[in-house]
């Protein structure tokens, strides 16, 4: 299956991401109780729940990396967490403002929603320094997946026992009955969520696009350093280790 | 709490949707950045004729 093309994608997620915002403030009622502040709702929960899938698409990545050994497996799983802590540094920030403006704090340690989160982002944020720390290919591929695989089962798990847990004052979204928005609220958040969703496929793409570039730079590079005949290096080829270098 | 009055409750959604559109605005063109380089690169080395034919 080919990838959609990164010119065909990122004018249809900017259109959708126009149409949601515009929807959240021409379209959307005010919500009765919270007035006019919840309309972060609109950005900051889609954003949430796009990069905790992002967690979870990362391990299903490291998953079939770990079946196939296709290296292209493990760079889509490291984009896919890369853009996911992106995104969950929006939730926290979002989240925050919201926070401060609604409940006149800024953060709220005795929260599970908010403190579950910050985990499983922090979780996430040891994912780089653990890469890169690993100087063999190979190696750096097969941790990283491990990694991505034990961090993205622990997301779900972390969800359940949040939606356990007996007190809280972050607001539930997703519940059993579909929550308890208006007609009006409800398509809206869903334009919101599918403009977020399309969003963060448009940005993978754009990443791995300039992966697979620089993937290609090096391999040229390194096929002029090996092909130049002995004698005085010419000052266009740069030298270059021979030895495979792992994803940056 | 009571709903914050318009001018103070704006405040806030503004500096929600800025922060969405700082983050993705500065990663696009960090990664735009990097692409063009790369490929300004690419096409340096591809045209080059020291490029050994495979």
């Amino acid at each position: 299956m080919r990838a959609p093309r990164l010119s065909t994608l990122a004018p249809i997620s900017a259109a959708l991401l126009a149409a949601a915002f515009g929807s959240v403030f021409f379209y959307a009622p005010v919500d009765a109780d919270q007035g006019f502040v919840q309309k972060i709702f609109y950005v900051h929960v889609p954003m949430a729940i796009v990069a905790l899938s992002g967690f979870v698409a990362g391990g299903v990545m490291g998953i079939m990396y770990l079946r196939t050994r296709d290296r292209r497996w493990d760079l889509r799983g490291y984009v896919a967490i890369h853009l996911s802590i992106i995104f969950g540094v929006g939730v926290l920030l979002t989240g925050s403002i919201w926070a401060r403006a609604s409940w006149g704090h800024w953060w709220v340690w005795d929260e599970p929603t908010l403190v579950s989160f910050l985990i499983v982002f922090l979780l996430f944020c040891t994912y780089q320094p653990l890469r890169f720390a690993i100087e063999d290919p190979e190696r750096q591929a097969r941790y990283a997946a491990v990694f991505a695989v034990l961090g993205g089962a622990f997301v779900p798990l972390n969800f359940l026992a949040v939606r356990l847990a007996q007190a809280y004052t972050h607001p539930r979204v997703l519940g059993a009955t579909g929550g308890s928005m208006p007609g009006g609220m409800r398509l809206t958040f869903l334009l919101c969520l599918g403009a977020v969703a399309l969003l963060f496929v448009t940005l993978c793409a754009l990443e791995l696009t300039t992966k697979r570039a620089a993937g290609r730079l090096r391999r040229l590079d390194r096929s002029r350093a090996v092909d130049v005949p002995a004698g005085p290096r010419p000052a266009s080829v740069p030298h270059r280790r021979p030895a495979a270098r792992a994803l940056r | 709490m009571p709903a914050l009055p318009l001018d103070e409750a704006g405040r806030y959604v503004a500096a929600a949707y800025v922060v969405f559109v700082v983050l993705i605005v500065v990663y696009v063109a960090m990664m735009a950045t990097k692409l063009t380089r790369i490929e300004r690169r690419l096409a340096a080395l591809e045209d080059d004729p020291a490029e050994p034919r495979r």
